[in-house]
């Protein structure tokens, strides 16, 4: 897809590829790859599956062609080598029939939205290690049964990826990096776009009936074991979030109890400094570092309550579209059964 | 028994009624590798992937091609790339079988008699779909085949493809929404409410129908048809006789549900951000 001005030699093009990166603000993706991850991971539901996907890297457009899936990994050592001899092999294959033979990501299924585990965070990182820009795409098949296409396209936000190469995650330097929860994913706006030939298929085969299945999905009045899964999670996340306030709790508990101490202390060596100036000897040093009430204290991460904030604030999400949908088909219902 | 006062492709039925159903994922990965085939190859072809319904349907649910080379008189298939691709694809879900095989292009030719043949070793008894990126006719054909072997006696004449119905109903394609996989460009995906909205207003476009077409049978514009009347009298009847005052309950009780949960996320919302607020912005003294 050239789109430098025909004038400029490939040379030159090639050459000013050096500048920086435009950001990443589009991910396009096929037809192929959204029927391809649905099929995938509506398969395999309840078991959370993954697939690598391919495409090029274009400016600032992410294009997705093609994913291919990868098989449930048992928890076995040997399984490692199958595992990365799976993915040459299906990349190796894709290549002889001209399939975009570059990684850009993974994609993987997710039940009700809870994505945001640190394992996440470490692939990415991963991945980022050989890939300049790397995106992963998240599918909840759950939702489809509500008539809803849930396709996101994650990527780490570049602060949050610096931390955590350094892992810094101490509330000194969030502050300085002015870094909050929302900070960690970016969610990245998805295109779609099909070939022609596609298209004009599929063109031809749309049934001609006003209704379809989508439409049925939509007007299902029963959506309550759905929100009831839904804050069931959104409870238990709320008990996690609780420990990791407690966790910090006890911290600054015992850092204050911590700094209580240090200036009884000083102010006990400062006393007898005097004394011993007022007696001509050397005054001792005003720090000990030998003394335990000196050791810092670490700081627990905030990484995990940053997650888990996430997670929670996603689940409030769900719930308030969820309802809002309910609103409106209890108010059709009520104003047809009227009629 | 053929019988000899007519074409060829006649189709007179098979024993077993077999048919088949095929799912958009396969379309789209036909087309996809048409798109992208070597410049000399006139045609790709490649594998169904897929299963054999209890009722005898087979369900042809993936597909991948498989590199050939074709002249006028011969064809030579990557089988050894075949076999790799089927066993990666077996990796992933091995309740996918070879069910049969794809060719693009209109109708079937003297070369696909003989990668039919390689692939009737494979399975029993696969089907061959053609499907016409050409549009010759102007139309998208997808067809499907199954060799019949003609025979004077003992002897064996010639395989007939004879064709079998297809089910194209696409309904993953429905469930995604037509809209995004019709179009070469679609700017984003559509939000949970404007589906909803769009939703809302196909229905209500169908009860004016309806409302339209009883009122016209009522006034004698249009001659009745019984089994339309049949079915809206089934669509009626089939709502559930609650007296208003319980349907009047009972949406209440849903609504002040949905209320009540509303209320619960949104004091979580407030609880975030305060739990933030404390936990970033206590200073160490």
């Amino acid at each position: 897809m050239a789109t430098a001005a025909p004038s400029r030699s490939f040379l030159q093009v090639a050459a000013t590829e050096e500048a920086v990166a435009p950001p990443l603000r589009v991910v396009q993706i096929e037809g192929l790859v959204i029927l391809k991850i649905i099929k995938h991971c509506t398969e395999c539901s309840p078991a959370l599956v993954t697939g690598q996907l391919l495409g090029l890297d274009v400016g600032s457009v992410l294009e997705v062609t093609n994913c291919f899936p990868f098989p449930i990994r048992e928890e076995d050592e040997e399984i490692e080598a199958e595992g990365a001899n799976y993915q040459l092999e299906m990349m190796r294959c894709l290549r002889e029939v001209n399939v975009d033979n570059n990684t850009v990501g993974w994609y993987q299924s997710t039940i009700l939205g809870n994505y945001q585990i640190v394992e996440l965070i470490e692939t990415f990182m991963n991945y980022q290690e050989n890939i300049k820009r790397c995106v992963c795409i998240i599918y909840d098949p759950s939702k489809a049964n509500l008539g809803a296409l849930a396709l996101k396209a994650l990527k780490l936000s570049d602060s949050f990826m610096e931390l955590y190469r350094n892992n810094e995650f101490n509330g000194e330097k969030l502050r300085e990096k002015n870094l909050s929860w929302v900070d960690i994913f970016e969610e990245i706006p998805i295109k779609v776009s099909n070939s022609a030939l596609v298209s004009a298929f599929m063109t031809e085969l749309e049934a001609d009936s006003p209704v379809n299945q989508s439409d049925y999905d939509r007007l299902k009045l029963s959506t309550n074991p759905f929100m009831e899964r839904n804050m069931e999670f959104l409870s238990e996340c709320m008990d996690d979030l609780s420990m990791e306030q407690q966790k910090f709790q006890f911290y600054y508990r015992n850092l204050s109890r911590q700094q209580a101490q240090q200036q009884a202390w000083l102010q006990k060596r400062r006393a007898e400094n005097m004394a011993r100036k007022a007696a001509g000897e050397e005054p001792l040093p005003e720090e000990d570092p030998s003394n335990p009430i000196f050791k810092p204290l670490p700081e627990p991460s905030r990484l995990d309550s940053y997650l888990i904030t996430n997670s929670v604030s996603n689940y409030c999400n769900q719930i308030n579209s969820l309802a809002g949908q309910s609103f409106s088909r209890l108010y059709l219902m009520k104003a047809l059964h009227e009629n | 028994m053929a019988s000899t006062d007519q074409t060829v492709l006649q189709f007179f039925p098979l024993s077993t009624s077999l048919s088949a159903k095929v799912h958009p994922l396969v379309i789209f990965n036909i087309c996809d590798c048409f798109v992208r085939r070597p410049d000399q190859a006139e045609r790709v072809i490649g594998t169904l992937l897929g299963s054999v319904l209890p009722d005898g349907t087979v369900d042809i649910r993936n597909s991948y091609v498989v590199p050939h080379n074709e002249s006028s008189d011969q064809v030579a298939l990557d089988i050894d790339y075949h076999h790799n691709m089927l066993s990666s694809h077996q990796k992933v879900n091995p309740k996918e079988v070879i069910v049969g095989w794809f060719s693009t292009g209109f109708g079937v030719t003297g070369g696909s008699a003989l990668i039919h043949e390689f692939y009737s070793r494979e399975i029993a008894n696969p089907v061959h779909l053609t499907v016409d990126t050409g549009f010759t006719n102007g139309e998208a054909s997808i067809k499907a085949f199954v060799s019949v072997n003609l025979s004077l006696g003992d002897q064996q004449l010639a395989a007939q493809f004879q064709e079998i119905p297809l089910d194209l109903r696409m309904v993953e394609a429905e469930r995604i929404g037509f809209d995004i996989l019709k179009t070469t460009a679609a700017d984003k995906l559509p939000t949970d409410m404007e589906g909803m909205e769009a939703t809302m207003e196909r229905l209500l476009a169908l009860i004016d129908d309806t409302y339209k077409y009883v009122d016209d049978v009522v006034e004698g514009r249009v001659a009745p048809d019984n089994t339309i009347g049949r079915f809206i009298s089934d669509t009626v009847s089939s709502i559930p006789k609650i007296s208003p005052s319980a349907f009047d309950k009972l949406v209440n009780d849903s609504l002040q549900d949905q209320l009540l949960l509303l209320y619960l996320s949104s004091i979580t919302r407030t609880q975030l951000s305060l739990a933030e607020k404390l936990n970033t912005a206590a200073q160490i003294l």
